[in-house]
């Protein structure tokens, strides 16, 4: 399939060549497919598929290294943003991305990805927020959101038991090292045009050398917020982003 | 050939660099510290990258990283220190990682950490162990290269002694640009959308199209290559063994200690020999054994700083033929950072000669 203008075509109509099998493990309703393909759509736009290598943490998402025609490394929990610094410094010319889940990346991981934003470290950090542990069932991370549904806060998040969420994102954005922070969504056509471009600049900051860049992309989990999934979009609507407000939280300095 | 004075650290280093080691990344721990700050120096200026770690994990992940391209790669730190990087040292095991770990330990308390790993899974680490500087360097080439033959990571068990020891070493050995193995595996990015990209994972199992292995088959290959390892790389250094009747068990710098003891006994009748395992692991079991079941040898003993952790590997070798006894102890001086007073000739010496001596009544 051929399209003149690829940001015009619909995003239902795109399978990426790229991805082996269509098949996968996901949940009905889990965002992480939107995800995978923009990641994926966005190495071919930037004719970065035959020079990029991802480095993958561990959830639902992981699958992606077994169906998506592209280098990768499937890293320790929480560990990539050290195992693409050691690539990225090894391969400068090479576009170096993390793959993670918000339990990966700000639960386990959180020193890897502020050292490495500290250090405005030539890579690209994605994040697939979507506020749980989903690959173990659906526990709350430390990106959970108060009032949020997990397996171990089903009352909700509160404050006075768990403590709030950490905004990494936000923390990343406001480091000298960060060339590029946005937070992005796929609950919905515009909000993955937009997600769509949030990568495209990210990429494009690594490979001009701007230092660190990270996206994180909010993503549905109905099965782990035990909401009907027709309702995860809306969920993720009223109960994340009005805490995680989507937006170019660091544009490029450069455009 | 030019001969330099030369602090342990520095010659490890610019061994590293010689054996063509072109990342490093570690976090500050004493003694290890002085690595770190020579592999400052010697890497930027040779073409390598150096990074100062935030915690030792992030040190040993970057490491396996820069590892993953094909780049032989390093990291470093003390027991202490180390025991944090377990679960990584064992990623690049199951992985079929290159990765060389430096170990300037405090003393020996971190021989089970070394021969035994706090990973998971099926893995070994090989683990070599110098008596002294020049050791040092020959074993950090070594590392690099049996790092890359076996596609695991490789373990050299230094300590402060060697790191602060100056001595001469050769200044640029011929070693330097000394061809690396093709290393077919090494991610460069290439191979996305040719249908065959490459993924690491310690699974195994490939893609869509191009399954792999699996995770049973795969780590059963990877415990098959270990054993390969274990009857092909098993080193040992030893002295007067040929008619000992006492022959005492040393590891690393506590050798050349024992060696100086027992070359003086024997230069007064004590039929006494030494036998040091260069690699702990694969632990050179079978010469030991031999050792222990020829005719002359009456005991083993074994001096080691710490409560008693080589000795299993000496029992499972000798394996009953002859006693094993202990003569070593937890020795560790008051700074914490270096052997006690066990790393002594005049103790040593008092207690091979006791121990002898028991055994002749």
């Amino acid at each position: 399939m051929t399209h003149a203008d690829p940001t015009m075509r619909k995003v239902a109509d795109f399978a990426p060549a790229l991805f082996q099998s269509t098949e996968h493990h996901l949940c009905s309703g889990c965002g992480h497919p939107v995800a995978w393909r923009l990641l994926i759509e966005v190495l071919e736009e930037l004719q970065l598929v035959d020079r990029s290598i991802g480095v993958v943490g561990h959830g639902c998402y992981t699958q992606i290294i077994t169906t998506a025609d592209v280098e990768f490394l499937q890293c320790l929990h929480g560990r990539a943003p050290a195992v693409a610094t050691g690539m990225k410094r090894m391969l400068p010319d090479r576009a170096i991305y993390t793959l993670q889940g918000d339990g990966d990346m700000v639960s386990e991981g959180l020193a890897e990805v502020l050292h490495a934003a500290a250090r405005g470290e030539s890579i690209t950090c994605l994040m697939l927020d979507n506020g749980v542990f989903g690959d173990t069932g659906g526990q709350m991370t430390a990106a959970t959101t108060v009032g949020q549904r997990t397996k171990t806060s089903l009352d909700g998040r509160s404050e006075q038991e768990h403590g709030y969420p950490i905004p990494v994102a936000d923390i990343v954005a406001s480091f000298p090292g960060a060339a590029y922070v946005a937070r992005g969504a796929v609950d919905k056509p515009n909000a993955i045009a937009r997600t769509r471009r949030y990568l495209r600049e990210a990429f494009a900051s690594q490979l001009a050398g701007e230092g660190f860049s990270l996206v994180e992309i909010l993503t549905m989990c109905p099965t782990g917020w035990a909401v009907p999934t027709d309702q995860g979009a809306q969920y993720q609507r009223d109960q994340v982003e009005s805490t995680f407000g989507l937006g170019e939280l660091r544009p490029r300095s450069t455009t | 050939m030019t001969l330099v004075l030369r602090e342990g650290y520095d010659a490890i280093a610019a061994a590293a660099v010689d054996a063509g080691c072109r990342f490093f990344a570690g976090y500050p721990m004493l003694p290890f510290t002085g690595l770190l700050d020579a592999f400052a120096r010697e890497l930027p200026r040779n073409d390598g990258v150096w990074i100062q770690a935030d915690t030792e994990i992030e040190g040993a992940n970057m490491a396996l990283g820069a590892a993953a391209t094909g780049a032989r790669a390093a990291t470093g730190s003390t027991g202490q220190g180390i025991a944090l990087m377990q679960e990584t040292i064992a990623e690049a095991a199951l992985n079929e990682l290159p990765l060389v770990v430096f170990n300037m330990a405090r003393g020996q308390q971190d021989y089970f950490q070394t021969t035994r790993g706090g990973g998971w899974g099926d893995y070994r680490t090989i683990a070599l162990a110098p008596a002294s500087v020049v050791e040092a360097a020959e074993h950090t080439r070594l590392a690099f290269e049996l790092a890359d033959r076996w596609l695991t990571p490789v373990i050299l068990y230094g300590d402060h002694m060697i790191g602060f020891t100056q001595t001469t070493v050769e200044a640029a050995p011929d070693h330097r640009g000394a061809t690396e193995p093709d290393k077919p595996w090494a991610l460069d990015g290439s191979t996305g959308g040719t249908g065959a990209s490459k993924v690491v994972w310690t699974w195994r199992q490939g893609k869509h199209n191009t399954p792999g292995p699996g995770p049973n088959r795969h780590w059963q290959h990877v415990a098959d290559k270990y054993d390969q390892i274990a009857t092909t790389e098993a080193r040992h250094a030893g002295r007067h063994l040929d008619d000992a009747e006492h022959v005492v068990v040393s590891f690393g710098t506590t050798g050349a200690f024992v060696d100086y003891v027992v070359d003086e006994l024997r230069r007064e009748g004590h039929r006494i020999g030494t036998f040091r395992p260069v690699t702990l692991w694969p632990f050179p079991s079978v010469t030991l054994g031999d050792l222990a079941r020829s005719a002359p040898c009456r005991q083993v003993l074994v001096h080691e700083l710490n409560a008693g952790q080589m000795i299993d590997d000496v029992r499972i070798a000798v394996n009953g033929a002859v006693p094993v006894h202990a003569i070593g102890g937890v020795s560790q001086d008051e700074s914490g950072m270096r052997q006690g007073e066990l790393l002594d000739v005049d103790t040593i010496r008092e207690r091979i000669l006791a121990a002898t001596e028991g055994a002749r009544r």
